[in-house]
């Protein structure tokens, strides 16, 4: 499958540091020793050019739904952030208003909207600005959307308009929304999700506004179906206690398909190209007769991230979108830090000596 | 409220010059804390760093720093975002570079 590109894998996933151990009932080595002043005589200090050096993302595999790629060499705190941004903090649109004019259907109102704030839209959240509390909608922050639906018998008896689904929501252009969008038109990313089911006779004609909103605030805004990373697995075996040749087949059904090789005589070996598909399930650890014959790893700074998408955006665009907003968070701490020192330094200038003349000086000190 | 209140704030029983101090940023949570504060920890000069989410249904997370020689925590911060935002572009970079250019696979999905 995806491994089958990357023949092998470099040497120093060898190396003890990296490696989190898996054990039956527990995992060992979890959290990352490599700051300063951890191993005397190592320089652990940040770097960005041996960041760079040691930083590798590759991209394995690619579908119009999804994405798996290795981030390889960052800590487990960015990895999670990314994956969180992903989750709670990257924009999309979906209905937050619905204005019920006639709701006969078995289906309470309230229901009915919270069901369609559920569909995703495939509109690009960039086109709009965030509408807070307050805000008055207009054609920059909210989208109109037209729910008209009528079932009725026709003339021989079958029933027309039983289901109502996604591809029912009409959208009414606002404003410069018509240009803007052109042959773009919004609408739900599957046309075919069921809103409500109706009987003849039954009418659901609704107004629906959507706007754009983050994650962390309700589910209908994340943008992914998910967004999940696992540590690259390792397996070592033992060359002092290698596998008898008689139990080597069971060794090897231990472990995913393809993980382990058997040799004609019985010698077993780990198929790195396949080791990626390794479930660690630690069956191997429940046989008395493979003791001490082989370590369950995981290597701490190899992530294997996976994201499918749902909504607006193609998968592949949405780590980069994480990463914008990861640093749209960083711009904003940093500018209100910046201020805060300027603020400190004027306190201090204030303190020293008198009015407005130290406070220069202190800003060229500090700054440089 | 979330307008009036500032995105950083010294908490009292700082240094008064904040060779230690504790920062309360608020709209923050794990996902910056824990980043900050690895990028923190990377620098030699940092005796201690560390952050918590004090409650969470409160939507800010403090972070403490420790300097050794007396050098300015906020300095450290600040270089921290710095460093930390030139790792987003280098993860950025990368990223780019492998979608353009390495073989992988491409398959279809069916939604």
């Amino acid at each position: 499958m995806a491994s089958s590109s990357s023949s092998q894998l470099p040497s120093s996933v060898y190396n003890p540091r990296r490696h989190v151990g898996v054990h039956a009932e527990r995992v060992s080595d979890v959290a990352s020793t490599e700051f300063p002043g951890h191993y005397p005589g190592e320089d652990h200090s940040w770097s960005l050019a041996r960041f760079k050096e040691s930083l590798k993302v590759s991209v394995k595999r690619l579908s119009q739904r999804s994405i798996e790629f290795d981030l390889v060499g960052v800590d487990a705190s960015i990895a999670n952030a990314f994956r969180r941004i992903l989750i709670a903090e990257v924009p999309t649109i979906a209905i937050e208003d619905v204005f019920v004019w006639n709701n006969t259907s078995v289906i309470h109102d309230e229901v009915l909207a919270q069901r369609l704030g559920l569909i995703p839209l495939n509109v690009d959240p960039a086109l709009f600005e965030f509408r807070l509390p307050g805000d008055i909608p207009y054609d920059r922050n909210t989208l109109v959307f037209q729910l008209e639906v009528e079932c009725s018998r026709g003339k021989k008896g079958e029933i027309i308009n039983e289901y109502v689904t996604s591809g029912d929501l009409k959208w009414v252009p606002q404003g410069e929304q018509e240009s803007v969008f052109g042959d773009m038109i919004p609408a739900a990313t599957n046309k075919d999700i069921v809103i409500a089911k109706l009987r003849p006779g039954q009418i659901i004609h609704m107004e629906l506004h959507a706007i754009k909103g983050v994650g962390k605030e309700h589910a209908k805004w994340n943008p992914v179906a998910t967004a999940t990373y696992r540590l690259h697995p390792l397996i070592l075996l033992n060359p002092s206690k290698p596998v008898p040749p008689h139990l080597a087949q069971k060794f090897a059904s231990c472990f995913s398909p393809g993980v382990i090789k058997v040799s004609s005589d019985g010698q077993v070996s780990v198929d790195e190209r396949h080791l990626r598909k390794e479930t660690m399930s630690r069956e191997v650890l429940r046989h008395k007769e493979f003791e001490g014959c082989v370590e369950l790893k995981r290597i701490r700074d190899w992530f294997i991230f996976s994201i499918e998408s749902e909504g607006p955006y193609a998968p592949e665009a949405l780590f980069p979108e994480a990463i914008k907003v990861m640093r749209g968070k960083i711009a904003s701490i940093r500018s209100a830090a910046e201020a805060l020192l300027a603020d400190s330094q004027d306190l201090a200038g204030g303190a020293g000596a008198v009015a407005s003349a130290p406070d220069a000086d202190g800003d060229v000190e500090m700054g440089s | 409220m979330a307008e009036s209140t500032p995105k950083i704030q010294i908490l009292k029983g700082a240094e008064p010059d904040l060779s230690a101090a504790t920062y309360q940023i608020h709209d923050e949570s794990h996902t910056i804390g824990n980043a900050l504060r690895w990028m923190l920890m990377k620098n030699p000069k940092v005796e201690f760093c560390g952050y918590s989410v004090p409650h969470p249904s409160e939507n800010h997370i403090n972070m403490r720093i420790q300097m050794y020689d007396g050098l300015s925590s906020l300095t450290a911060l600040i270089q921290a975002l710095k460093d930390l935002d030139d790792l987003c572009v280098t993860i950025d970079e990368e990223y780019g570079k492998s979608l353009q250019n390495d073989q992988y696979e491409r398959w279809d999905e069916k939604s």
